[in-house]
């Protein structure tokens, strides 16, 4: 790297082949314990379903879709992926305190945009993604990774329709990064 | 034998620990590889960091070899294991979606939780219009309710619709994945040495 560069020396993360061995290694183990993979965005789903039936029940219930995800005897909390998803948040709080990258709130962006800009972009990114989910029946760790890895033709068409869109609009987002 | 739960030899009342402690391996995993950094997942469509790809796809050849391993040797049943439903226009019209706010986001809902674990700003963002982005598809949900169930396939794998056996698609991906590794090394090193600021 030349002297006119400014990177900051890059954090201490592990190596990524062992990232993926090991994320692979628990793939497998999730698989083979409770019969399905990995999620994240059903925990989001989750969290819309409950705040929505806590608010407006009559209005949740007539929902077509979010009345799926009601049952009489349990929070639609209660699910298994609210849980995994609560057990992302501490493991990421976990590998943060032991790589000392626990630290106060700060924003990651490319050199060309505002904070503000990035922050507007994150919630709109994030919009899409949710909605995408849904048709998706899953995210990245749910449909793309977990279905994929299970052999099932719906994660690889999602795995391929997430990567392929990403290359073929980089190029017109490129001032948000590079 | 397995899967465990489904087949009663762990008792379900363990369900959610299980969950809570397979989920702290998921973060631990995510955040130590450097996916808490929007900077870094948005570098796999730039070319100056294709951590990204390093990971998703060993983790991907990674499972997919061991659960044909786990088959064989007769820990588990392919057959017993969920296999997500094709809903085919559905799922490549949500997969473009979120391919847009992939790289307009810079995160995926995964990752963005280990974002907010070590103080991103930008992943509460994130996290945020996920929220919104449910949202506004339940509250929409008539519009599209047709266009949702449509190309219903039912739960078919690759072997399904093709024939090709299971392991045939394994070699297929590693030997594609071995080549991605070793040619977006270059790509890296040659993109990396043209940026100005590369910021973590």
């Amino acid at each position: 790297m030349s002297s006119e560069q400014t990177n900051i020396q890059e954090p201490k993360y592990i190596n990524p082949y062992l990232g993926g061995v090991l994320l692979g290694l628990l793939v497998l183990a999730t698989v083979f314990i409770t019969g399905r993979g990995l999620g994240a965005s059903g925990a989001v789903k989750s969290a819309v379903v409950t705040t929505s039936n806590t608010i407006a029940p009559k209005a949740t219930e007539a929902n077509a879709y979010m009345c799926q995800f009601l049952s009489d005897g349990h929070s639609p909390m209660n699910t298994w992926l609210v849980f995994e998803s609560l057990g992302l948040l501490l493991g990421g709080i976990l590998s943060g305190i032991v790589f000392g990258r626990m630290k106060k709130f700060r924003i990651d962006k490319g050199p060309q945009i505002s904070n503000k800009k990035r922050l507007i972009l994150a919630l709109i990114g994030g919009a899409l993604f949710g909605l995408g989910s849904q048709f998706g029946r899953g995210c990245t760790s749910g449909a793309a990774l977990s279905g994929t890895a299970t052999f099932a033709l719906g994660g690889v068409i999602v795995m391929f329709s997430i990567f392929g869109t990403g290359y073929l609009v980089a190029y017109f987002f490129r001032k948000f990064w590079i | 034998m397995g899967p465990l739960i489904p087949n009663g030899v762990i008792g379900g009342g363990w369900d959610f620990v299980i969950a809570i402690l397979l989920g702290v391996a998921f973060g631990f995993i995510l955040e130590a590889s450097g996916f808490s950094s929007s900077r870094n997942l948005a570098g796999v469509f730039y070319g100056y960091n294709f951590v990204v790809l390093r990971v998703f796809f060993t983790a991907l050849i990674v499972a997919m070899v061991g659960l044909l391993y786990f088959d064989y040797v007769g820990w588990i049943s392919l057959s017993q294991i969920f296999i997500l439903p094709t809903f085919l226009g559905p799922m490549i019209v949500g997969g473009v979606i979120m391919g847009v706010g992939f790289v307009l986001g810079g995160f995926c809902p995964g990752t963005s939780f280990t974002g907010i674990a070590i103080g991103k700003l930008d992943a509460v963002f994130f996290a945020i219009g996920l929220y919104v982005g449910i949202f506004g598809f339940s509250l929409a949900f008539p519009l599209f309710e047709n266009f949702f169930t449509s190309g219903n396939l039912g739960n078919v794998t690759l072997t399904d619709l093709t024939g090709i056996p299971a392991p045939v698609f394994a070699v297929v991906f590693t030997v594609v994945a071995l080549a991605a590794f070793w040619g977006t090394m270059f790509i890296e090193k040659r993109v990396r040495k043209n940026m100005k600021q590369y910021k973590f």
